[in-house]
């Protein structure tokens, strides 16, 4: 069965806030919900489909249907990190062609921002009341003590940002990638930011300001991670059918991948990521390559895990990722492959230390020509949204998407 | 530079007698009957093939550098690295009882194993 046509994508909302004080995550939820069916112009019984990861609360898609009042005869509750809205496009397009639902949610939403705030001022009081400094948790989910694999890793303190970093290194190491190389992908997505209002950071950035910015992990500094933020987004993927009886512009599935990868009982190769599995299933079920994709949204939780996906996705050979993004290469109207144009993880929003999501909306806002008009790309019809779910060094999970406006 | 504290491993039955080694001062590796591979993080069934015909074999404690990031600053810094070690299966770990500069890929390293906060032994590598 090929998923190529199966369905389209007839809602997109972000949420606009970034720091969400006095939200709850389901109101986050619910809130990107309403507004992804106010973009299709779909009412609440229309969804038959529900989808979500691991960032909602109590039993998932249960938790959530109950407080949306929803009554479903198809869910999904595919998780893998990060990536988890990529792929849930896709099993929704394959539930519809399979006549398990017609119209399906996605929503993805959290709050780690303000979560870690109140951490924080409650870390402050016990401090104040007890005369003695308590340290606020690094962590807001203790790990899973029966995962068998961390036993050999939580001793020696991987985090997400050395989890990268280490990829960075091996990078550097096998192609002779430089940190100014991988600074002009944060240049670029600085240089998106700066027309989006909602956008955290909306200061165009210098590849001197992000070599000088604090080494956070050697060799990412902290101009090369992404930002934390709280918020989410929606999307809602119908049958054909119902898509083309809706007033908004028809974007349809075109070609799907997905995988993951791990340490492959200790046969660890760094030098490419679980898109190279992921990235050539999307391109063959669309009948497209690298070089027919207007626009791409690549996971930007890190600047090397851009790099990784050009490569991995095909846009440039394996090592020459550097060479690709230097000078402008990814910057909209100006290099040679258009990305993140909303300003991606890496400036504007990166909800719930998850970007699917919002991977997937900017892809669909610039088919439909709804980007901010100094960064939309002219005449899109072909746009790609990737993702790395998960720790690039260690185990994750890549989805692949192509869209098409028609 | 002062030692980090070590979070102690959460040892699992499978994984019990690689902890009780490593508090001896041994590294251990899984290898398979079947297929020969060895593997790790060790498991009771092959990664490679499936068999259960598994069995703890002492690594040489000797391998290189095939990653590594320093985490952190001054006294808290920290770096995590994946050593290959010469059976050829590499393995999270860290780099230790040395200065973060004089590490480097490819890097001859060998085993040292450090006291984790109230568990098991931990091996961890240095320069050789």
């Amino acid at each position: 069965m090929t998923l190529n046509g199966a369905a389209f994508i007839v809602g997109a909302y972000e949420h606009p806030t970034r720091k969400a004080d006095g939200l709850s995550v389901l109101r986050l939820h619910a809130d990107v919900a309403k507004g992804a069916l106010a973009d299709a112009g779909l009412s609440k019984d229309d969804i038959d489909g529900y989808f979500c990861a691991g960032d909602a609360p109590g039993l998932g898609t249960a938790t959530v249907a109950e407080y949306l009042g929803l009554k479903l005869r198809h869910i999904d509750s595919t998780e893998c990190g990060g990536s988890a809205p990529i792929l849930h496009v896709a099993h929704a397009a394959a539930a519809i062609a399979a006549g398990r639902c017609n119209v399906a949610l996605i929503t993805l939403a959290g709050r780690p921002r303000a979560m870690m705030a109140e951490a924080q001022a409650r870390a402050a009081a016990a401090s104040a009341a007890g005369g003695k400094p308590v340290r606020a948790p690094l962590a807001l989910k203790p790990p899973d003590p029966d995962a068998p694999e961390l036993a050999f890793e939580l001793p020696y303190g991987p985090a997400t940002q050395n989890l990268y970093a280490i990829v960075a290194r091996r990078h550097m190491h096998e192609f002779g990638t430089t940190s100014e190389q991988l600074a002009w992908i944060k240049v670029a997505a600085s240089h998106h930011a700066q027309h989006n209002p909602r956008a955290m950071l909306r200061d165009v950035v210098t590849v001197a300001d992000v070599i000088n910015s604090p080494m956070v992990s050697d060799p990412l500094h902290r101009l090369d991670c992404c930002v934390m933020s709280d918020g989410g987004g929606a999307l809602i993927v119908a049958r054909p059918e119902i898509a083309r009886q809706l007033k908004r512009p028809l974007v349809m599935v075109r070609g799907t991948g997905e995988a993951p990868k791990h340490a492959m009982g200790g046969q660890i190769d760094l030098s490419y990521s679980a898109a190279a599995w992921s990235g050539p299933r999307a391109f063959a079920e669309a009948g497209v390559t690298p070089a027919d994709i207007q626009y791409a949204s690549l996971y930007d939780s890190f600047t090397i895990t851009v790099l990784m996906q050009l490569e991995d996705l095909g846009f440039c050979p394996k090592g020459q990722g550097g060479r690709f993004v230097a000078d402008g290469g990814l910057i909209s109207g100006v290099g040679r492959l258009p990305f993140n144009t909303d300003g991606g993880g890496l400036c504007n929003n990166h909800p719930a230390n998850r970007g699917g999501v919002t991977k997937v909306i900017e892809a669909v806002r610039q088919l439909r020509g709804e980007a901010h008009p100094a960064v939309q790309v002219k005449n899109c019809h072909l746009a790609l949204a990737s993702g790395i779910g998960g720790a690039l060094a260690s185990r994750h999970t890549a989805g692949t998407l192509i869209l098409e406006r028609l | 530079m002062p030692e980090r504290k070590i979070p102690a491993p959460r040892a699992l039955p499978e994984s019990l007698p690689y902890w009780q080694a490593a508090d001896e001062g041994r590294l251990m590796l899984k290898q398979c009957g079947a297929c020969g591979q060895p593997h790790h993080y060790p498991r009771d069934i092959c990664p490679f093939c499936l068999s259960g015909d598994t069995s703890w074999v002492e690594a040489a404690g000797t391998g290189h550098v095939y990653s590594y990031s320093t985490m952190g600053q001054g006294e808290a810094a920290y770096t995590l690295a994946f050593v290959t070690l010469d059976e050829g299966v590499t393995l999270m770990t860290n780099l230790v009882d040395a200065e973060p500069q004089q590490f480097a890929i490819g890097q001859r390293v060998k085993v040292v194993f450090k006291a984790s906060d109230g568990g098991h032994a931990v091996p961890m590598f240095t320069p050789l």
